[in-house]
């Protein structure tokens, strides 16, 4: 059916994006991978290196060449092993809560009761606030020691507050996370149960299927591929969770990789150092992003 | 009898979803609440309900602080970008919707696999180049940046929409001797416009709340409500009212245009796999 012309007019019409796409993938990537093999620090701009080394190899912008210390020195840091730590713990947690917790409260919202459209809009709204205000409200007006609603609460049942930031970092971003993420599994786990056959609900009710056999045989295959997408998307999310960590000031303890990178580079101004930590960020997400990207591919095809 | 127990599981079921909605809703609707409490009432949690109602915050939060400049780069940006990208991407979605040639889904995989790209391998570069090239702090550099992370959503959003055009309709109007362009605008157009408003809105959201590139790249001449609000942390967070004040300022807007906008939401952020 497609003729020569509309292929050529196809190709022009895809091309721009794949043009500046290809750009921006490529060129910070490949600058990110040539910078941190080099010594360079914004704030010690070449001399120092030059005089401290004579005779070390410069680049043309008189940059010395750092080999593979960059990396040497970024992954025997001690916060490196803490960040990754972290990452994981955020990462494994906030999935863990959200597929659980997003089956439970999608079977809950899929039930028949008053007011399904209000505590519908109620649940979903936490993933459409804006991180920064999510992290602002959480640190100062729930989870604050002295003053915060929790504090309140323990008070009043006479218990000890707990000082979530000061005790807890990670605890208290995972919470945090967990209340924006777990809307977004709910919502499409819900959609997904929504699209299920009614016919086969009414076939199961009309046998008497006792309702787990019903969830376990009939439900839970339906959600695999719903669930599926969202590990993959809540991966690629949490894995670059920032904006929370920085706000609250837990980067210190709470710290996970993507702050990390941003504190060498950003805050130390070591260019080299961040650019070796960038490289070791994309490294694990590609490898997250190859067994997600396959069981994407197997699932959209089918 | 029967018809009694359906109504005693739905009476059960409406107490237990409600419970769960406001756990799950309540630090926004406190922070909504708070926002119209003076700064002696907003602390006084036990108290809440028992003291009068107020605007100042709302006053003070505007005066002190610009607001508005804050809230109209956030307009200029999510909007900016989502504009361009989809100047960039109706053509490429089209294409491969209606043209489609043997790498179709290889490229769409690939568009994919750019959003799996963590944003801290492009900082430093993005943010040298940036800073060469004076666009540290400015809204077209921060246009261009968020046009190019939304554009893989947009391209794969717009392309699940426009395979859902029927080829037939296409291929009839061609026989009737539409050219390629009265095509486009007489006979897609028209069907694509509902998709093409629903990409606009989530990436609109998208954008708004983008809060990796707007906090490192901006610092006061382009900065979005993302970075309003963390100006916000320790010692002014201990205001409760204004800081509320400020939190609803930034998140109304999105609720609303959200709460419209659901299922698009669910199609959008899947890349079509759930609709």
């Amino acid at each position: 059916m497609a003729t020569q012309q509309t292929r050529v007019l196809g190709k022009l019409a895809v091309s721009p994006s794949v043009i500046v796409l290809f750009l921006w993938m490529i060129v910070p990537l490949a600058m990110t991978l040539y910078f941190s093999f080099l010594r360079y620090n914004l704030l010690d701009p070449n001399v120092a290196c030059s005089l401290l080394t004579p005779g070390e190899l410069l680049d043309s912008a008189n940059r010395c060449i750092a080999g593979f210390n960059n990396y040497k020195f970024f992954l025997t840091d001690p916060k490196f092993f803490q960040a990754m730590g972290n990452s994981l713990i955020l990462v494994g947690w906030v999935l863990g809560v959200s597929v659980v917790g997003g089956t439970l409260l999608a079977l809950l919202l899929d039930q028949a009761f008053y007011g399904r459209g209000v505590v519908r809009i109620m649940m979903i709204a936490p993933f459409l606030v804006m991180p920064t205000v999510s992290a602002l409200v959480w640190q100062n007006m729930l989870m604050d020691p002295v003053s915060g609603f929790f504090a309140t609460v323990f008070k009043g049942l006479g218990l000890q507050p707990i000082d979530w930031f000061t005790h807890y970092p990670m605890t208290a971003v995972v919470i945090m996370v967990a209340w924006q993420w777990v809307p977004f599994a709910t919502l499409i786990l819900l959609t997904s149960l929504q699209s299920l056959d009614g016919e086969q609900k009414e076939a199961a009710e009309m046998d008497g299927t006792p309702p787990l056999s019903f969830f376990w045989y009939i439900v839970l295959p339906h959600l695999i591929r719903p669930m599926t997408v969202v590990i993959l998307i809540e991966t690629i999310f949490l894995l670059n969770v920032f904006a929370e960590i920085y706000v609250t000031g837990t980067g210190g303890r709470a710290g996970n990789l993507p702050f990390l990178v941003y504190q060498y580079g950003l805050i130390s101004n070591d260019i080299g150092g961040a650019s070796a930590g960038g490289i070791v960020a994309v490294i694990l997400a590609n490898i997250v992003a190859f067994f997600l990207m396959r069981m994407i591919g197997k699932n959209l095809e089918s | 009898m029967a018809r009694r127990e359906t109504v005693q599981r739905k009476l059960v079921f409406t107490f237990l979803a409600w419970s769960v909605g406001l756990i799950v809703f309540f630090p926004i609707l406190w922070t909504i609440l708070t926002s119209f409490k003076s700064e002696g009432d907003a602390i006084n949690i036990a108290g809440f309900f028992s003291t009068g109602w107020t605007t100042e915050a709302y006053s003070v939060v505007q005066e002190r602080s610009n607001y508005m400049q804050f809230a109209w780069n956030s307009v200029i940006l999510a909007f900016g970008s989502t504009f361009l990208a989809l100047l960039i991407a109706i053509p490429s979605a089209w294409a491969m919707a209606f043209a489609p040639g043997k790498r179709t889904k290889d490229l769409l995989m690939w568009m994919l696999s750019t959003k799996m790209m963590p944003p801290v391998g492009a900082l430093i570069p993005i943010y040298l180049i940036f800073r060469d090239l004076g666009l540290l702090d400015t809204r077209g550099g921060i246009i261009i940046v968020l046009m190019l992370l939304n554009l893989p959503i947009i391209i794969w959003m717009l392309y699940t929409y426009f395979k859902e055009i029927p080829g037939e309709i296409l291929e009839a109007s061609r026989m009737d001797g539409a050219s390629l362009g009265k095509e486009l605008l007489y006979v897609l157009t028209p069907m694509a416009l509902p998709g093409i408003a629903s990409t606009l809105l989530l990436n609109i959201i998208l954008a708004w709340n983008e809060a990796f590139w707007t906090l490192a790249l901006t610092t006061k001449d382009a900065a979005p409500l993302t970075q309003f609000i963390a100006s916000y942390s320790s010692p002014e967070g201990l205001f409760w009212a204004k800081l509320s004040a400020a939190s609803t300022m930034a998140i109304a807007p999105i609720l609303v245009l959200g709460w419209f906008a659901q299922k698009q939401l669910v199609r959008g952020l899947t890349f079509g796999a759930v609709k």
